[in-house]
């Protein structure tokens, strides 16, 4: 009845370009904006910015980053937390060792080592490709998380690798109360998520969507795999160390090594394969998902156990999170492999249509 | 426009290509001259679509010598092919099946589009007008074609007959100087192959593209090309136009057989 | 130099573990085109039944059998639940589907059987040899060695099974190609049902050696992260890749353990113990700079 773009003509093909042609959408995108940006604030309380709300958009960055990798450019990685180790390392120590560097500095910094970090592991996929590549991003992942507890150089000397983040100030205000801090959070991984999306409808994202359904075609068509991929694996780096920059600063404030390890970089992989593979809304939607079903399950299970008189203690609740966990992935990739963001396409086309299906 | 066959444009001399110890091309030299269209044929496993992969540096072959515009070369490589103005299709259809139709439309653009990815990111000026541009340009093909009802479709949807249809589109949206073709009509119906005909000779005719192409379906190839080159087991037995071949005995027996 | 040789040795044992493992790998690999990240659950899961049968009074012999019957029917339950369904998904989506399988077996495996850590007593003891002791003043575990040459012999039968058998014949088709196996009418979903039973019984070899020497455990999902730096040295495909990939995993990583660390204590001060976790894993990486089929991979040649 009111998603309809009947009547919604478009003249011009910049009309036809715009992310959200449907101007319902766009009515759509600006309401959750002022809503993520001036309701939450006033409305949510502590545990909500501490529990969910920060982790989940620290999260949807760190799956967008892997969604640019694997999903778009087709490249495996299982070692996206790894990258978002280095982001926190490098930000840590810019800010520990240059006097005076500004905070928001050290995340984009913290990017950039984490792209460059990125490229050096990404050189193989010039070479190998699909499996043999996942086994060897996994070097990636037991390397750097290593290298983080054995060199005290990296942890400015503290004892197996723990660091504590100082405060935050950005321009001269202090970002130290949960809805600061969320704010903080929320811009950052608005203005990435935006320019994800503008370079995976462009040339760029045409070139990794081209490597990722048929390599020796795009090279025949004069796309130059080496740079693209690399380029992926930098841009994907990138938004995993700001990411992890975020985990250690506006998150956790305190983080080892050994946080950053293969089953949060499986987290991260599971997070996009429930969204949805190759969309950037998916990466925000699986974050979400993967984030809150532990706590729904905390919550849900001890009151199962009460109705069906059956003793739950805590292991077996995490072994029933885990079977879920794989359960779901294996359900997800049978049965819409796509996931959720293609759910959400669907019911979107079924609304266009509603109340009169034919 | 009356189409004006002009001089050599590609010239392979004494290709021969192996793999590991399969000879897949011997000793094979023949010329493309431009606005022309020039078929391969020859039996199967003859080295026909070999032969393309080498023109356009997808196989590099162990002899042999590529003149293309005056310009010597020991083997092409796909990335120089491509800024050279060569632009291909595949037997096996190659299309980006994940991405719409108008998407690999524009990805058959790319080396024309010079923003870089941090332009891309933030949809800063050059970047957004490119985009816009080039999508004029990518119209003009679509409507070419009459695919413009499938243009936001993923290509991965579409039945053969028009993912064929548009790789053709995806080659001809790079604008290119010569167009190899592999097999563009296998597996269509009759109505298919008189389309795919069609676009074809406007191709040549219209835009003046020099085509190389393989296929099998001898009316079509005799209709149509200017000369043709008779490949066999990775050896020439045949060159000239279409009457010549037709009555070259040697081509005779590779398709026919004979006995030895 | 003895010491030398003493882990050079207790490294190649090892390696032969590993071998184990990454032979689970291979077969189903080879079968159907499927990586299964799961492999290293199995293993977990086979021994767990293995020591929960034992515990239920059954004999070894028993609980063994018993144990084979639960891996087989977990097998012929991926293929119908999960990879019959999946056909003609890409093979990256089919490696994330074992990832999941490999969680869910992961929490199964405590909630059939309890999550503590079971000692595993299959009767063999762990001291030096003897005599290789007297003569050469090495010092090689003689349960290292049994385990390798079971581990061998496990080996060699599955390789006649393949050659010789018309069920491995089937095998060996399917692995070539699915469709033309179909065709000539080989029942396609009861080999992938058979070959999952031939790699649960190669998990649970595995698990029983592995877990009699540190236990039963949740630890003995990391096996699949050891098989895997041997099956890039090998190349998926390749049985005898994943012999002398493992031989040379396990010499090098206990090799590199013992001379590395000193050096970077050198130069930098510091523990660096721990490099066995990687070592691996990089090895393999710039072995595959090299050669990206691995060992015994076949060469790819991409036509178009």
């Amino acid at each position: 009845m009111f998603y309809r773009e009947t009547g919604q003509f478009k003249t011009s093909y910049a009309a036809d370009q715009q992310i959200f042609p449907i101007r319902q959408d766009r009515i759509g995108i600006m309401l959750l904006l002022v809503v993520a940006f001036v309701v939450v604030p006033l409305v949510a309380s502590n545990y909500w910015f501490n529990a969910i709300l920060i982790p989940f958009l620290i999260f949807s960055l760190a799956a967008l980053g892997l969604n640019i990798l694997t999903g778009y450019a087709g490249q495996l990685s299982l070692g996206s937390a790894a990258f978002m180790a280095v982001g926190a390392y490098a930000a840590y120590n810019f800010q520990v060792r240059v006097e005076g560097m500004p905070i928001l500095a050290s995340f984009v910094l913290a990017g950039l080592t984490a792209a460059g970090v990125g490229i050096l592991f990404g050189l193989p996929s010039l070479r190998i490709k699909g499996f043999y590549l996942a086994v060897a991003t996994l070097a990636a992942q037991f390397f750097i998380v290593w290298c983080l507890t054995k060199f005290p150089y990296l942890s400015n000397n503290s004892s197996s690798g723990v660091i504590s983040v100082p405060g935050i100030e950005v321009f001269g205000m202090k970002f130290d109360a949960p809805q600061e801090r969320y704010l903080l959070v929320l811009a950052i991984v608005a203005l990435l998520a935006l320019a994800a999306k503008n370079m995976v409808r462009s040339t760029t994202g045409r070139a990794w969507m081209a490597v990722r359904d048929m390599d020796v075609a795009a090279e025949v068509i004069g796309i130059r795999l080496m740079c693209t991929k690399l380029l992926a694996f930098a841009v994907s780096s990138f938004y995993c160390g700001v990411a992890g920059a975020l985990y250690a600063f506006c998150y956790l404030g305190s983080v080892e090594p050994d946080g950053f390890s293969l089953d949060l970089s499986f987290k991260i992989l599971f997070m996009i394969i429930v969204g949805g593979v190759g969309s950037v809304l998916g990466s925000f939607l699986g974050a979400a998902f993967i984030l809150l079903l532990p706590i729904f399950l905390d919550i849900f299970l001890p009151w199962l156990s009460g109705v069906l008189q059956l003793p739950f203690d805590g292991a077996t609740v995490s072994h029933i999170q885990l079977m879920v966990f794989g359960a779901l992935i294996m359900f997800f990739l049978i049965v819409e492999p796509h996931g959720l963001a293609r759910l959400w396409q669907i019911g979107k086309e079924k609304l266009r249509l509603w109340p009169f299906p034919h | 426009m009356a189409r004006q066959i002009g001089g050599v444009i590609l010239d392979l001399k004494n290709i021969s290509l192996r793999f590991g110890g399969v000879k897949a091309l011997t000793d094979i030299s023949f010329d493309v001259r431009e606005h022309e269209i020039r078929a391969i044929i020859g039996p199967n496993g003859a080295g026909k679509s070999s032969m393309l992969n080498v023109i356009n540096g997808v196989y590099r072959p162990q002899e042999g010598e590529i003149i293309f515009r005056g310009e010597h070369r020991r083997d092409m490589d796909t990335h120089a092919a491509a800024e050279a103005g060569i632009a291909r299709t595949f037997q096996n259809i190659a299309l980006f099946k994940g991405m719409t139709v108008l998407d690999n439309l524009m990805a058959g653009r790319n080396l024309k589009m010079k923003a870089n990815f941090l332009q891309h990111a933030f949809w800063w000026g050059p970047a957004k007008r490119e985009e816009l541009a080039h999508r004029r340009k990518v119209e003009e093909v679509i409507d070419f074609l009459d695919i413009e009802h499938i243009r936001k479709t993923p290509v991965g949807r579409l039945p053969y007959g028009l993912q064929k249809r548009v790789e053709l589109g995806r080659a001809l949206a790079a604008e290119p100087q010569i167009l190899l073709l592999d097999e563009p009509m296998a597996g269509m119906n009759v109505e298919e192959k008189q389309d795919m005909c069609r676009f074809i000779l406007d191709v040549n005719d219209q835009l003046g593209t020099t085509i190389v192409l393989i296929e099998h379906d001898m009316g079509v190839v005799m209709d149509i090309s200017d000369r043709v080159v008779v490949l066999d087991y990775g050896k020439k037995i045949g060159d000239g136009v279409p009457d010549e071949v037709k009555s070259n005995p040697e081509v005779i027996a590779a398709y026919l057989g004979t006995q030895h | 130099m003895q010491f030398f040789f003493e882990v050079l040795i207790g490294g190649l044992l090892s390696g032969i573990m590993y071998s184990l493992v990454a032979l689970g790998f291979v077969l189903i690999y080879k079968a159907s085109g499927v990586f299964n990240f799961a492999q290293g659950a199995m293993v977990y899961f086979a021994a767990l039944s293995l020591v929960g049968c034992l515990e239920k009074g059954a004999p070894l012999w028993l609980a063994f059998i018993l144990a084979f019957v639960i891996m087989t029917l977990l097998g012929i339950a991926t293929e119908k639940f999960v990879l019959r369904k999946m056909v003609n998904q890409s093979p990256i989506a089919l490696f994330m589907a074992t990832i999941g399988l490999a969680f869910f077996i992961e929490g199964l495996a405590p909630m059939l059987w309890g999550n503590q850590v079971w000692p595993l007593d299959i009767g063999l003891v762990d001291e030096p040899i003897g005599w290789i002791l007297d003569r050469y003043n090495i010092v090689v575990s003689s349960f290292d060695l049994t385990a390798a040459g079971l581990a061998m012999a496990l080996v060699a039968g599955l390789a006649l099974f393949f050659q010789y058998t018309r069920v491995g014949r089937a095998l060996r088709a399917v692995a070539d190609d699915h469709q033309a196996a179909l065709s000539i009418g080989i029942p396609l979903q009861h080999i992938w049902a058979l070959v999952w039973a031939v790699a649960g019984f190669v998990a649970l070899v595995a698990g029983m050696l592995w877990g009699s020497r540190n236990g039963v455990q949740y630890a003995l999902t990391f096996t699949a992260l050891k098989a895997l730096p041997v099956l890039i040295l090998g190349g998926f495909t390749s049985v005898p890749g994943a012999i002398v990939g493992g031989l040379i995993i396990g010499a090098s990583e206990k090799l590199a353990e013992i001379y590395i660390p000193p050096v970077l204590t050198d130069i930098f001060g510091g523990n660096f113990g721990g490099i066995e976790n990687w070592f691996p894993y990089v090895l393999a990486l710039l072995f595959l700079l090299v050669r990206p089929e691995g060992l015994f991979g076949e060469r790819h040649i991409d036509r178009v």
